[in-house]
């Protein structure tokens, strides 16, 4: 067995960096080299759970069926912000088929967000806030009997707009309406004297807007209880966070709880946490004493289960002529909704170009509406957009190439942290991705397109984490005719982990990809893994695999030495047969091995390792558009789009290529298409179906995507070199487009979506 | 009230006798245990229950009862063959035209009655095919891609 310590863990998951203590190995396995001829990673592989999802037979939480199964629906605040006076279940309960009722009458006071409110509170303050949850025989009984329930409410002023909610005539939600009571600051150099060193000062104020994750599964769980102890189906990125989310609300131990994930239909940031609907269906399973299916619909979902919150960004930067950056200040706020979400935006300001003097504060602002939750890449996308739309600016206002103006001012070490990065390989993201678009043939001055469709290229650069770290834990088991299952307690969103887990532990012990099972989400069996976000799954999972890999080939080899009566160090491990270097002859199967030790099961468990010190670790990209504008309907249409990324090991290119282009859309729909649209009027959202709230169709999708991996690994972050894929995909899209666009029409798009009505506006005013 | 209803699922007759206001997907989903077929939106927004009835592919959240009566459905557990994936399944696999999976069942049946009519289509019809049909996390290339290689006589 290897030997383990105990150290104190850090890196950067969605909002913030998140400390533990984790139990690392104490000696890391040498990474593969860059370039190491790899049998299995790396390769196109086809996913492990193609069959079931390609056959209809893949079981998503949605689909979750139990003997006697009871159904819940939940009655939500229909205004903005309101008391309630009174609650009167009778009529309700009355009606044939329903089973339970509860409201904050009859249930304990269970905190929640932080301990500001509670399950259910007295004081709603949204549209969409829990007011009661009814368990019936059927979803439709349970529906009808929402509209059966009388609640008796007093309705408060709201505010849902973040500028009026810092105001201070403003209805307050908390004490304050700002987040912590203060903003978020960051600071280096001296700024006055960065803007007097500067030749050209721009400022300039952008805007984004709410954006919904809208996942295509819809947030479900499925509870049931056997006496004392529950079990979990639900549609989830964190397996364990849900599993102690809701031990704690209900007051059982931990291992009392059993949460399980398989399939899901997306997460995006939207499912990493405890939800108020899975509580709720477990204290309604336990009153009758059955289980209990819980479903979100469409209006649910765009009004409570999460958001990325809106921003305005007043920024101001300063250059000299030759284009060196001198100073910067990112001020922002936005809207967390009514309970704590954070809503910065500046990271990537801080961090991707080389600045001495530069100043940021964000504002994260209660409003009365449902608050935000992570979406990939929490504050970078709406960041990136305003930061490279300024930096754009500034090299039009000096004369030089948008692109040469970024490598002029190009980052060579983190300037946050003060630290060199394990790999920064932007600059060739840079050079490839402008060689795929035809970016020094095409390009144009800007608004130089002739005719009424103009067309234009713009980039955009992307910083963000992604490294993983530890704790993270993988368990292999070697069955007794050398096949093998991984169990890990990570989860896959659709993204491949079952795919890469898979091909990890068939690279090191040479055996078929067909032989390996892979079992993931289940709080019951497997050792723990962290919740699914960041982009760090495959970085801090896919290590822990190798290792505990590596461990059962040792572990073969030494029962080999045993058997043979040859000294470890003489044998070899070949195509998953051990022999003697020396004499030939002398050779086992591993399953000859495991046989002859009269084991029917050999076990492994695998760690991550620590992530190196004194280093930073970011991925890092460039994405380039081509678009065309049509100035008669303000429509944009999206040619080609090009993503040039640094993310280290690719595990797999099929699987990756999912990522990217999916994330690409993503940030295709954010630069175009969707918000979260509020009435001032009522306060209530009217985005609340797919026909309004639009989520990009193939008819939205550029007629090319182009990915282009210049990293082979980052040998220095783990034994497999891997960054994440997920956020750095979907990070600078929005942002590329936007200056694509502003390189067709020549007039500067400030506010997402760019909806051809904001075009027409702006061209034509 | 119940309605008696006679139709075929996958090439096999079926007799059951619901009530008139449930919708093809719930009768699919809860009376079939037919759990592939998904719901996403109820709606008809999103394509994630789409099936095949009558050659054509519907939203089955927008079909009531009464409307199958008589009815051919396929749906994506009916593509499967003596234990072998259809080709369209097996090129949505080698295409990589697959995620999180939750649309892939809509996808399939889209494209399967667009390539039953039309067995060799452009890739602007196949856009149109599956422009009902929303995809959140793989992006449409590949599905496109999968698609365009299922030429040919699909049945």
């Amino acid at each position: 067995m290897s030997s383990r310590k105990i150290i104190k863990s850090k890196y950067f998951f969605e909002e913030d960096f998140v400390e533990s203590l984790a139990e690392v190995p104490v000696e890391k396995t040498e990474a593969w080299a860059s370039g190491a001829e790899l049998k299995v990673v790396g390769k196109p592989t086809q996913r492990k759970d193609g069959y079931d999802k390609v056959s209809g037979s893949a079981q998503y939480t949605f689909d979750i069926s139990l003997p006697k199964m009871a159904f819940a629906k939940t009655l939500r605040s229909p205004h903005p912000h309101a008391r309630i006076l009174n609650i009167d279940v009778s009529k309700a309960k009355k009606l044939p088929g329903v089973l339970e009722i509860i409201t904050h009458q009859n249930t304990p006071k269970i905190p929640w967000y932080f301990g500001m409110s509670f399950l259910f509170d007295t004081t709603l303050r949204f549209e969409g806030d829990e007011v009661a949850c009814v368990a019936a025989e059927s979803e439709h009984i349970a529906e009808q009997a929402l509209q059966l329930i009388r609640v008796e409410y007093e309705e408060l002023p709201f505010t849902i707009e973040a500028g009026q909610a810092m105001s201070e005539a403003a209805p307050k939600i908390h004490d304050t309406n700002i987040l912590r009571g203060r903003p978020d600051t960051y600071e280096r150099g001296d700024i006055e004297k960065g803007f007097a060193e500067a030749d050209v000062v721009l400022e300039e104020t952008f805007t984004t807007q709410t954006a919904v994750h809208n996942t295509t599964e819809p947030h479900c769980s499925v509870v049931n209880w056997d006496g004392d102890r529950l079990t979990v189906w639900d549609s989830t990125q964190g397996i364990f966070s849900v599993r102690d989310g809701i031990a704690d609300s209900l007051g059982i131990p931990a291992s009392h709880v059993r949460v399980i994930k398989k399939y899901m239909g997306g997460g995006f940031g939207s499912k990493l946490a405890a939800g108020k609907y899975t509580v709720m269906a477990a204290l309604l399973a336990k009153k009758i004493g059955r289980p209990v299916k819980i479903a979100l619909d469409r209006k649910e979902m765009n009004l409570a289960v999460g958001n990325r919150p809106d921003s305005v960004q007043k920024l101001k930067i300063g250059a000299k002529k030759d284009g060196t950056l001198t100073a910067m200040v990112h001020e922002s706020y936005g809207a967390s909704g009514a309970y704590p979400s954070g809503a910065a935006c500046s990271w990537p300001f801080r961090t991707i170009y080389q600045c001495p003097n530069l100043n940021t504060i964000d504002y994260s602002v209660y409003i009365n509406a449902g608050p935000g939750r992570p979406m990939r890449a929490p504050g970078h996308v709406q960041g990136t957009f305003g930061m490279d739309s300024i930096i754009d600016d500034m090299a039009e206002k000096i004369g030089m190439d948008p692109l040469e103006f970024r490598l002029k001012n190009y980052a060579e070490i983190d300037q946050v942290g003060n630290a060199p990065y394990t790999s920064k390989r932007l600059h060739e993201c840079y050079q490839q991705g402008a060689a795929a678009i035809g970016w020094y043939q095409k390009r144009r001055p800007a608004g130089s397109s002739p005719g009424k469709i103009k067309k234009g290229i713009g980039m955009a650069s992307q910083i963000w984490w992604g490294g993983g770290g530890p704790p993270a834990y993988a368990t292999l088991k070697l069955n007794r005719d050398g096949s093998a299952t991984v169990i890990a307690g990570t989860q896959d969103l659709g993204t491949g982990t079952y795919t890469f887990i898979a091909q990890v532990a068939a690279e090191v012990l040479e055996i078929p990809l067909d032989n390996i099972n892979v079992i993931l989400g289940d709080t019951g069996v497997a050792p723990y893994g962290p919740s699914s976000g960041g982009s760090t799954t495959a970085p801090s999972i896919s290590p822990a695999v190798r290792d505990a890999a590596e461990q059962m080939k040792t572990k073969l080899i030494s029962g080999a030495a045993a058997i043979l009566e040859v000294p470890e160090r003489e044998l070899s491990y070949r195509n998953a047969v051990i022999s003697a270097i020396t004499d030939s002859e002398k050779k086992l199967g591993i399953s000859d091995v495991v046989r002859q030790m009269r084991e029917r099961v050999l076990v492994t468990t695998g760690l991550r390792n620590a992530n190196p010190e004194g280093y930073t670790i970011n991925s890092f990209g460039a994405q380039f558009a081509e678009v065309e504008v049509d100035i008669d309907t303000g429509k944009i249409r999206l040619l080609k789009v090009v993503a040039a990324h640094d993310v280290g090991r690719i595990l797999n290119p099929l699987t990756s290529d999912n990522q990217f282009h999916g994330g690409i859309i993503q940030g295709i729909g954010f630069a175009l298409m969707e918000e979260r649209i509020m009435d001032p009027m009522t306060g209530k959202t009217l985005t609340t179906n797919l026909h309004n709230y639009k989520v990009p169709t193939v008819m939205d999708t550029p007629t090319e995507i182009e990915v282009i991996i210049v990293s082979d690994s980052d040998p220095l972050i783990s034994n497999t070199g891997v960054k994440g894929i997920g956020e750095p995909a979907h990070i600078p899209t929005a942002a590329a487009i936007a200056n694509a666009v502003y390189n067709a029409i020549g007039v500067r798009m400030k506010s997402l979506p760019m909806t051809p009505d904001k075009i027409l506006h702006a061209l034509f005013g | 009230m119940t309605i008696e209803l006679n139709f075929t699922i996958n090439e096999k007759k079926i007799t059951l006798k619901t009530e008139p206001n449930r919708r093809l997907l719930d009768i699919l989903r809860q009376e079939l245990n037919l759990t592939g077929t998904k719901e996403g939106c109820a709606i008809g927004e999103c394509g994630a229950c789409t099936v095949v009835m009558n050659g054509k592919a519907v939203n089955s959240c927008l079909v009531l009862a009464p409307q199958i009566n008589g009815a051919e459905i396929l749906t994506v557990e009916g593509l499967e063959k003596d234990q072998r994936l259809h080709f369209l399944q097996e090129n949505f696999l080698k295409h990589g035209a697959v995620q999180c999976g939750f649309c892939t069942p809509g996808m399939l049946m889209s494209a399967y009655a667009l390539l039953s009519k039309n067995p060799n289509p452009t890739e602007a019809e196949v856009k149109e095919a599956i422009a009902g049909n929303l995809c959140r996390c793989t992006g449409y290339k590949q599905i496109i891609d999968a698609i365009l290689e299922t030429e040919g006589d699909i049945k």
